[in-house]
């Protein structure tokens, strides 16, 4: 029976995570991520969850303990922000250079400095590289769903790749939103127990975390490459099934109105259900105004965002965080290259906004969709900055 | 003792669990004790390493030294990756996903893994409580990296960022008191050892694995390459820092002090110092302060044993 409560969105994760029935979770307090890990130590307490909740001392250890217990062959979760992700940041490598299928979720927050709790995404985008399998959801349903999601593309035997789920701090985080929830048999049915490939235990010695010497190390590298490109086609597979289960179909990119778009925006993460109320409002106004919501970051779904964006003149790229120095966006520079060996490309325009906090209103996207299509736009800007 | 030492050895498994064939130095003290550690904890025991000497040593893929299940991670969450093992071998037994076949989980660092780097993660894991065994292997330096100071580097030792100069005398700190920090922790087992007493030290790791909680152990592990003694020295170096009182031999059960390795008379500190490379260079003034302190340390560690 299918049930629809509201609830904060960081308790519906927490829900979900319990559904998973994991049986390690490390973490330690950072806002915005906070209530999530309350949540799932409270499942403990009451008995309602039957897991080792560990709080550790730090965010290296909590990730470095879920690593530890991923490899002995525990479903294992750690949920953190920022500088928490930060201070992972050598761990968040290690991890998916050893294929363990962990999954975090990474509660978006602006790094310092100046220290900022409130929401952008400098944090995962200091992490674009790491080499886990990355999910930006939009909105509490999405986060529900994405928990079971990414244990099921995670634990397939034939990606064996660890999982964030970024979704923004506060602005989601703690909003209080609708959500179907899921009965555990039916999560059960979707998402069977966890069976490690490879797991440490006497009865089968393994080493675990080898020293790659010159002769090597490229090819760890090209094989852990080609991992997460091969992950593609499971994700999709997961992503099938749940929605065969749930009747809520995901893909790697969500189009709304981009068919005969001629101007996109590009957005991650919840920022998408503003800028869809602006394109709404302009293709009121009779303007050809399209959205593209990258679910899918790594690995990232070359393919299909091309076959979206066929045909637009402009896309709109909003970025939350900044690259110093460098050419635009990270999302937008990626985006960029991408399209650069197409003949036939659209102009991209970077936009940074949301950061640390901002609001970006349905007034502010179709500020920056007017000077783009007035030509007033430059390749690059930081929007909307006062003074 | 020490002819006890020599023969007792021969009573222990035959079975290698650090398999030879290994990359370390010759004469590696390090290596021997990890030898000697994993033949007194047998085979059902699963061991998070930190990044250092024995990690690079034992494990450059394709090949490994390790007959049991190892893993490394990085430098400083040894003590963390063993928390995660034990937590999960803990719920996968609960949860009948594992047989409940006893398995002992250990983490192993250097001196810079568990004093400097990794003090935190292993604070961390006796604070809550983990049941596994820690054992720090201490050449006294960051030998790996070409020698360099640590916390636990002994007062006045030349490395290559504590040389000895004209100004400065080496390292100008006195050596961190690691077993005492686990002591503070109020861990149920805490010792010192060295494989220059074997018996002694495969005693303290069966100690340290049966008891009802964290474990610590602090191995001296003598280098001959960051120390500047020959290879074929690396036992009588043991021997001597344990009979000059400069590394005493105890242990901490349940809050009890005991020096396992009594002696009713200390050799002189000289003769374990000069000789080394890294100490070669201690003038009176600086060898009387070692001296006054070591003194110290052995009254008060026989204090405590009295107690």
């Amino acid at each position: 029976m299918k049930k629809r409560v509201g609830m904060e969105v960081s308790f519906a994760a927490a829900e979900a995570v319990k559904l998973c029935n994991v049986d390690v979770v490390a973490a330690y307090p950072i806002t915005p991520q906070t209530h999530i890990v309350e949540r799932l130590s409270e499942y403990v307490a009451n008995g309602e969850l039957d897991a080792e909740f560990v709080p550790v001392e730090s965010e290296h250890s909590a990730l470095s303990l879920c690593v530890g217990s991923q490899a002995a062959g525990a479903r294992s979760f750690t949920c953190t922000s920022s500088q928490g992700l930060a201070l992972m940041n050598e761990i968040v490598y290690i991890t998916s250079s050893m294929r363990l299928p962990m999954v975090m979720m990474l509660v978006n927050r602006s790094l310092s400095g100046p220290l900022s709790i409130w929401n952008d995404h400098s944090d995962v985008m200091s992490i674009r590289d790491c080499g886990w399998i990355q999910l930006f959801v939009k909105n509490s349903q999405e986060v529900f769903d994405h928990a079971f999601i990414a244990y099921k593309i995670a634990e397939d035997h034939n990606v064996l790749l660890p999982v964030i789920i970024n979704f923004d701090g506060f602005i989601l985080s703690h909003m209080f939103e609708s959500v179907e929830l899921m009965e555990p048999d039916v999560v059960q049915q979707y998402l069977p127990p966890y069976e490690p490939k490879y797991a440490l235990h006497p009865d089968r010695a393994l080493t675990m975390g080898t020293y790659g010497m010159p002769a090597v190390f490229t090819e760890a590298k090209k094989a852990q490459d080609e991992a997460l490109l091969a992950s593609y086609p499971h994700i999709l597979e997961a992503w099938k099934a749940w929605g065969d289960l749930s009747g809520r179909h995901y893909h790697p990119v969500e189009e709304f109105l981009t068919k005969d778009a001629e101007t996109i925006f590009v957005t991650l993460g919840s920022f998408g259900e503003t800028a869809g109320e602006a394109v709404k409002a302009l293709r009121e106004k009779g303007h050809k105004a399209g959205l593209l919501h990258l679910r899918l970051w790594r690995p990232f779904p070359f393919d299909a965002f091309c076959q979206a964006i066929q045909g637009a003149r402009n896309l709109i790229v909003i970025d939350r965080a900044v690259s110093f120095g460098g050419p635009g966006g990270p999302v937008a520079s990626e985006i960029r290259s991408a399209l650069y060996n197409k003949e036939k490309r659209p102009g991209v325009y970077s936009m940074i906004a949301g950061l640390g906090g901002r609001d970006v209103t349905v007034r502010d996207y179709m500020q920056m969709f007017e000077s783009v299509t007035a030509g007033k736009a430059s390749a690059y800007e930081i929007f909307g900055v006062r003074g | 003792m020490n002819d006890a030492n020599v023969y007792a050895v021969k009573t222990l498994t035959k079975k290698e669990y650090f398999a030879p064939g290994h990359r370390s130095c010759l004469g590696c003290g390090e290596a021997l004790a990890v030898r000697l550690v994993h033949k007194a904890l047998g085979r059902n025991v699963i061991t998070a390493s930190a990044t250092g000497c024995m990690e690079i040593v034992s494990s450059p893929f394709p090949l490994t030294s390790w007959e049991i299940p190892w893993i490394h991670v990085a430098f400083e969450n040894a003590a963390a990756v063993a928390g995660g093992i034990e937590a999960a071998l803990k719920v996968l037994q609960r949860k009948g996903k594992i047989s409940d076949k006893k398995v002992s989980v250990v983490a192993m660092a250097g001196d810079g893994g568990t004093v400097d780097i990794g003090l935190q993660a292993l604070s961390g894991a006796m604070e809550r409580g983990h049941k596994f065994l820690y054992v720090c292997y201490d050449n006294e330096a960051y030998m790996n990296t070409g020698v360099q100071r640590s916390s636990a580097t002994p007062f006045g030792a030349h490395t290559t960022t504590s040389p000895a100069g004209t100004v400065v005398p080496g390292q100008v700190t006195w050596k961190k008191n690691m077993p005492e920090i686990a002591v503070a922790h109020k861990i149920p087992y805490v010792a010192t050892a060295t494989p220059s007493y074997p018996l002694d030290l495969v005693n303290k790791i069966k100690k340290g694995i049966a008891a009802d909680g964290p474990a610590y152990v602090h191995i001296l592990s003598v280098c001959p390459t960051g120390w500047g003694i020959a290879s074929e020295e690396t036992i009588k170096f043991g021997r001597l820092a344990v009979q000059t009182g400069f590394f005493p031999l105890y242990e901490v059960e349940n809050g009890k002090y005991k020096i396992t390795v009594d002696f009713e008379e200390l050799m002189p500190l000289e003769q374990y110092l000069l000789p080394q490379r890294r100490f070669r260079h201690l003038a009176e003034d600086t060898l009387g302060y070692i001296r006054g302190r070591v003194a110290e340390q052995w009254e008060e560690l026989q204090k405590r044993s009295a107690e």
